[in-house]
């Protein structure tokens, strides 16, 4: 099993060196903060529940009503953890299964018949996964590192790992990690903060 | 001390040619993947560069035999021969990753569909590319708009110097599509004519497609028949724009000074910068703004779009390659279709191939979300 090694090498350093501070979960219509619910709604729909979250948190940010749902998903659970801290040093590193593909699919309608072929630009520039990490350092300014991954499935180890190492380059003082998953009504937002 | 991490293989697929060495003698030649072609029914053609269908599925037949040809789409093709020189000069181990780098994939794939088809999904894609191989690491894709060809490199260093990793293979690829056009287009970001770069007269840009190869590692074994160290990386986002970059090149700026501190490398010993400019009118704007913070302006600089047009997730990886191929070959190629200065401020844009030594190279690229990425590599 010399293969591995490496990897439990790493698990070592890391539990020494990082700490996860705060974790918010979003799924079923609720979200939780470090183990508490702090919002629950009985709509089954994701954007009636974003809708309903963004009221109740009083976000009062109204580019959050242009972003497609996958942005609405990280940006809320992001939300939920930055707050209005300083994260001016604060990477982040996000991944998910689906990558952009509910949007894609709501794209791709657009264009399938020669007869309603209207393709928009404000539904396309949502067709990259990266977009919502660009949402997210827009509305905190973060002009930090950046990176998208996607994976077949939630991957802890790997963000941890891969953020592990912007912590010891020193390009980032903290990082914000998230699995950020969404296609059509099937969602679940896994975000926390990791420090040296 | 982190470990030091080379690339010392590469390939590409290109409208230019299924090797390198095919590229490189086109390019020095000055022909250009992109023409004319008709992507979408009851619309213009557009400026693409595409590659031959009918040459691709002869190379194909060529290098693959009939037995493993079943089931795979035009793009995977591009892929799988992209990677089968370097996985037969190179041995995939336990310890070596597998790093894809796309926008879209294989979105053709979505066309009429009601229900998602399994290939559309980025990981099925790279998890099929690695059966093929047989690699025994689970695949890593890189999804990071146009910058995710150059951080596909940084990946490949980071997971390698945190010890998780030997050595990494690294894909980079998207193909033309009605998806991807249709949506530029709606952008009004494709130029009518070939794309010039930097020029006065651009008008935005040519999509593109290719694939392309590396292969990095941190354990030499003296028989490469080069080596470029991968020095530093960085890859900091704007915080201004999702589809607009930063007035003041920001994130490019930010990311520059990043990769180029790590490198322990300072503006004037870069000798080549193999840039973005993707001939749309803020893009090359920006990237004039940027590189002139970081003081090197004076340093010869071409983009690549005017051979191969944007070929998106492939253009880092694939622009990358073509910078260490000038420097292997003394080289610096022409920023193609430039002719008169049309950003603000100054920028050393490569007229004509001329021969010059080559040590460090700075490559860029920045896109959608406001991402941007560099990395600087030094020959050995």
């Amino acid at each position: 099993m010399a293969d591995v090694m490496p990897q439990l090498f790493w698990r070592n350093v890391k539990m020494k060196t990082m700490k996860k501070t705060d974790i918010c979960t979003i799924e079923n219509s609720k979200i939780i903060v470090n183990e508490q619910t702090i919002f629950e709604t009985k709509t089954e729909n994701f954007s009636d529940f974003a809708k309903e979250a963004y009221k109740n948190f009083e976000l009062n940010y109204p580019k959050f009503h242009k972003m497609d749902n996958l942005s609405k998903l990280a940006f809320m659970a992001s939300e939920m953890i930055l707050k209005n801290d300083d994260h001016s040093n604060t990477a982040l590193v996000f991944a998910n299964k689906s990558s952009s593909l509910d949007t894609d699919f709501k794209y791709q309608e657009s264009i399938n018949s020669q007869e309603n072929y209207f393709p928009s630009p404000a539904v396309f520039v949502y067709t990259l996964p990266n977009i919502c990490v660009g949402e997210i350092s827009i509305k905190h300014k973060m002009q930090t590192e950046n990176a998208f991954f996607v994976l077949d499935k939630f991957d802890e180890e790997f963000l941890n790992s891969y953020a592990a190492q912007i912590l010891q380059s020193g390009k980032a003082e903290k990082v914000l990690c998230g699995w950020v998953e969404l296609y059509q009504e099937s969602y679940k937002a896994f975000v926390y903060l990791l420090t040296t | 001390m982190n470990k030091e991490i080379y690339i010392t293989d590469y390939n590409c697929v290109t409208p230019l040619g299924f090797d390198v060495e095919s590229n490189w003698t086109a390019l020095l030649e000055g022909k250009s993947g992109v023409a004319l072609h008709k992507i979408i029914n009851d619309h213009d053609a557009f400026f693409v560069s595409k590659i031959d269908s009918k040459k691709l599925e002869i190379e194909f037949k060529r290098l693959f035999d009939s037995a493993q040809n079943d089931n795979f789409t035009t793009l995977e093709k591009m892929f799988l021969l992209s990677l089968k020189p370097l996985v037969e000069r190179h041995q995939i181990s336990n310890d070596t990753a597998f790093i894809l780098s796309t926008t879209k994939g294989n979105i053709s794939l979505l066309k009429n569909e009601s229900i998602l088809p399994e290939g559309v999904y980025l990981s099925k894609l790279a998890q099929k590319l690695a059966d093929f191989f047989g690699f025994k690491t689970k695949p890593i894709v890189v999804s990071n708009a146009c910058v995710s060809g150059v951080m596909a490199i940084s990946v490949a260093k980071n997971m390698i110097q945190t010890g998780q990793y030997k050595d990494a293979f690294v894909v980079a690829g998207d193909e033309i599509s009605e998806f991807v056009i249709s949506g530029f287009n709606s952008f009004q970001a494709i130029g009518s004519e070939p794309c010039k770069p930097y020029d006065k007269t651009r008008n935005g840009i040519n999509l593109g497609e290719a694939t392309a190869a590396a292969y990095i590692t941190s354990e030499l074994n003296q028989n490469e028949k080069f080596r470029f160290k991968v020095l530093g990386d960085s890859a900091i986002n704007d915080a201004n724009h999702i589809s607009g970059p930063s007035r003041t090149g920001d994130g490019l700026f930010a990311s520059v000074q990043n990769a180029m501190k790590e490198a322990k490398v300072s503006s004037e010993q870069i000798d080549f910068i193999s840039a973005h400019g993707t001939a749309t009118l803020y893009n090359d704007e920006m990237e004039a703004i940027a590189f002139n913070r970081m003081d090197l302006q004076n340093v010869p600089l071409n983009s690549m779009k005017g051979f191969y047009g944007h070929c998106l997730g492939a253009s880092g990886l694939l622009e990358s390659i073509i910078s260490m191929e000038s420097a292997l070959k003394n080289t610096l190629i022409q920023s193609k279709n430039f002719k008169e200065m049309g950003v603000s401020q100054d920028l050393n844009i490569i007229k004509e191939n001329q021969s010059a030594e080559i040590r460090y190279i700075l490559k860029t690229a920045s896109g959608f979300g406001g991402c941007n990425a560099a990395i600087i590599l030094e020959k050995c």
